[in-house]
């Protein structure tokens, strides 16, 4: 996966060498506010996330809320960004929900107040949005790191000391669990500090976050643009680089801080009472939030008249399904085509991989894990530009293989992600077995390990199919804007303000990957109905 | 049918001997490695069957019926395995593990099962081929994992302590269904256990995985060795 990071990189810096890209980019009055803006929502949202996502494991993790939760929130993880930052708009603008649920008897307000909630210059919206989004992915990270760090006996091993849940949760837990969440963090903070489609639904535009402005001059007419777009975009992988840095270096200090805390013996049990309640109020904060917002934008794709400050459209129409039918068709087709390709792709290199890892032995390393988490750290606006330079070189360019290659990029590694732990966890001595009985490795592969794993292989799968349906920048570049799926439509859309074509679009984009979730559900149920053994866990 | 023969099988970790066996097993008969934990019985088991991890070093040969089996692979050494859990495959029907197991020169559906019938009946399960594996008795179980082994017409048996999850009564009752198969089709046989019982059931010879004989059997159980104890705990002078 470095592969095509560096190839882009290059393709991406390369070309900037003897041109007056770094002077132009230096001239642009915006540069200070956008740079300001991409670091401070990037870093305020991360740090947000990680704190409400330990703060949630911390004090509830064993409850009877948090199977509750967990259910409510792992949904969320199959939304697009970009349909999660929509749903969110809708809620928070001054004629979305919230205001109109308000009004008038709260407010007084008889038509939208005039505040500029969404696209604050401040890009509280933006970190808002970041956050519900970004919680979900670190919860399921952090509860996949829980059992290799032994968390249920070192709780009970805390608590039979006197030490609080929480106090003993961050001083015997968390330590263990770190070197496992890091990458993850990181991936979230990387794609906090330049997400492009986030930034163009949630973000300010004068000056806008650096990334949307980056992909504004990527698809400038002016192809001289494009100079000052690879430079900002390099700027920014400094800047990501930098606090990557200082994340890295605050791990030490910090750990000292715990092993005071630590040493002072201090029980602190009085933190459950401040932190339970607080973490099951954000918690349920994050899943109104997005559930919210998505609900709205079923309601805006059926509604007929919605003025404010009504709370609810009447009547009820199917008028703009109708109406958009030709386009959805063929952009959920496109859309489909590209998640097909890519993830198929993907899973084919995933088993493959995973396969000769088992037959010879092989381990993986940290090293290897880094440059498979590199793809997710890197900015996308860093190396994007450069696969495009090369699709553009090769002919390829605006045509669904080359989309869906450049989504590989990204999907590959969500994909090992989830395929390896099942994977490896398979009882070797199956294979043993089926090796005395005079199997040939491919025959076990095939009519055993397959099988057997077919529930995550479905849902690795669904998850590739997820992180397709999601990608906007790769899209966009890569597509040059004649190949179009439901995220870029949608995000395109997202200024117009037509609301009720947004929210058909954002339907989709959720329907989608929720589709492949539940077939990765019901196919494996199905297919082992009147096999107990096979039953999930 | 000469037998499984193990010329001078040495196997060794880091310097240290942990199986050293120089030992012909004919067929019908039945050999026990007998040791507590960590004797390397299971490395015994794991160089015999073709299955040892990079950090063992091997020596010697493994002979079946005359023929030098050491450098092939597992699939196609021809020695069955019986483990200590049954590894029924959980997602395919009791009549498609026995199925699966069957060597692919018999053809035809339904030839394939009539055989896997016939294995079934013979285990005292008739009827049972279309059944889930997990709705099966640990005895039960048991029996369907031993037809597996022997309908892919191993030419040797390793038994990894095939009983040991069974309750008593159960346990008689297997263990004699198994050493009946095993005598029966004239199959030379290892058994890998810590449990004397087990071992003293089979009749025949106990070894420990260096080869020596394991103190004689009419010892009773519990006093293993007492004798090699003191030795130690009491050096001379």
């Amino acid at each position: 996966m470095a592969g095509p990071v560096i190839a882009g990189l290059a393709g991406n810096v390369l070309p900037l060498i003897g041109t007056d890209a770094i002077g132009r980019l230096l001239a642009w009055p915006g540069l200070g506010g956008a740079v300001r803006l991409s670091v401070v929502t990037g870093v305020v949202s991360t740090l947000c996330a990680v704190a409400i996502s330990l703060a949630i494991v911390a004090a509830l993790q064993g409850g009877r809320r948090f199977g509750l939760l967990m259910h409510a929130l792992s949904p969320l993880l199959a939304l697009p960004h970009a349909a999660a930052a929509l749903g969110l708009a809708f809620l928070i603008a001054p004629s979305g929900w919230i205001v109109r649920l308000l009004s008038p008897w709260a407010t007084g307000w008889a038509t939208p107040p005039d505040l500029l909630i969404l696209n604050d210059p401040g890009g509280i919206a933006l970190t808002l949005g970041l956050v519900v989004k970004e919680v979900p992915f670190l919860l399921l990270m952090l509860l996949a790191a829980l059992p290799q760090a032994d968390a249920t006996r070192r709780m009970m091993l805390t608590q039979s000391l006197g030490y609080g849940r929480v106090s003993g949760w961050l001083l015997a837990v968390l330590p263990a669990v770190w070197p496992q969440l890091r990458l993850p963090v990181y991936a979230v903070l990387g794609y906090a500090m330049t997400s492009v489609d986030m930034g163009v639904i949630l973000g300010p535009s004068l000056p806008p976050p650096l990334s949307v402005q980056v992909a504004a001059w990527m698809m400038h007419p002016d192809l001289s643009w494009r100079g000052p777009a690879a430079a900002a975009a390099l700027l920014q992988l400094g800047l990501v680089l930098v606090v990557l840095g200082i994340a890295r270096l605050a791990e030490r200090p910090l750990a000292r801080v715990g092993r005071h805390w630590a040493e002072s013996g201090l029980r602190r049990q009085g933190l459950d009472r401040i932190a339970t309640p607080l973490a099951t109020a954000t918690a349920l904060a994050v899943v109104v939030l997005v559930a919210g917002g998505m609900l709205g934008m079923v309601l805006w794709s059926v509604a007929g008249l919605w003025p404010f400050p009504d709370a609810l459209p009447a009547p009820l129409t199917l008028a703009t399904w109708t109406r958009a039918a030709p386009s959805l068709t063929a952009t959920a087709t496109a859309t489909l085509a590209i998640a097909i390709l890519s993830t198929g792709a993907a899973l084919a290199l995933c088993l493959g991989c995973l396969e000769a890892e088992t037959r010879f032995g092989l381990a993986p390393g940290t090293a290897a894990m880094g440059l498979l988490y590199l793809p997710l750290i890197v900015p996308q606006t860093a190396f994007v530009p450069g696969l495009q330079v090369m699709v553009l070189a090769v002919g390829a360019a605006d045509t669904v293989p080359a989309v869906a290659a450049a989504h590989l990029v990204f999907v590959l590694p969500y994909v090992f992600l989830s395929l390896a732990p099942p994977w490896r966890a398979w009882d070797r001595r199956i294979a043993v077995v089926a090796a005395a009985l005079g199997a040939s490795e491919a025959r076990t592969f095939w009519h055993l390990r397959l099988p057997m794993l077919l529930r995550p292989v479905l849902t690795a799968a669904a998850v590739g199919m997820a992180v397709s349906v999601g990608q906007y920048l790769p899209t966009l570049l890569i597509g040059g804007g004649r190949i179009t799926t439901l995220t870029s439509e949608a995000v395109a859309l997202a200024s117009g303000g037509n609301r009720r074509i947004i929210g058909a679009y954002a339907v989709l984009q959720m329907l989608l990957p929720a589709a492949g979730f539940l077939l990765a559900l019901a196919v494996p149920t199905l297919a082992f109905r009147h096999r107990r053994g096979m039953r999930a866990a | 049918m000469t037998g499984l023969l193990l010329d001078h099988l040495r196997v060794t970790k880091d310097g240290t001997a942990l199986v050293n066996l120089d030992l012909a097993v004919a067929p019908g008969e039945v050999v026990t490695i007998m040791g507590p934990s960590g004797s390397g019985k299971s490395t015994a088991l794991a160089a015999i069957l073709g299955v040892l991890g990079p950090e063992f070093r091997l020596s010697g040969r493994i002979l079946l019926d005359g023929e030098d089996v050491t450098p092939l692979p597992t699939r196609a050494r021809r020695i069955g395995l019986l483990f200590q859990d049954d590894i029924l495959f959980p997602h395919l029907s009791v009549g498609s593990n026995l199925a699966f197991a069957l060597p692919s020169r018999i053809r035809g559906r339904s030839a394939r099962r009539q055989v896997v019938e016939t294995a079934l009946d013979q285990a005292g399960l008739p009827g049972y081929a279309d059944r889930d594996p997990a709705t099966l008795s640990g005895g039960q179980r048991a029996r369907v994992a031993l037809m597996r082994a022997l309908l892919a017409e191993p030419h040797a048996l390793l038994l990894d302590e095939p009983f040991s999850r069974l309750d008593a009564d159960l346990r008689t009752r297997i263990r004699a269904f198994v050493l009946d198969q095993i005598r029966a089709r004239g199959l030379p046989a290892i058994l890998v256990t810590h449990d004397r019982e087990d071992a003293l059931a089979t009749g025949g010879r106990i070894l420990d995985p260096l080869g020596r004989a394991v103190a004689s059997p009419v010892s009773a159980p519990g006093s293993a060795r007492p004798s090699t104890r003191q030795a130690f705990d009491f050096p001379s002078g």
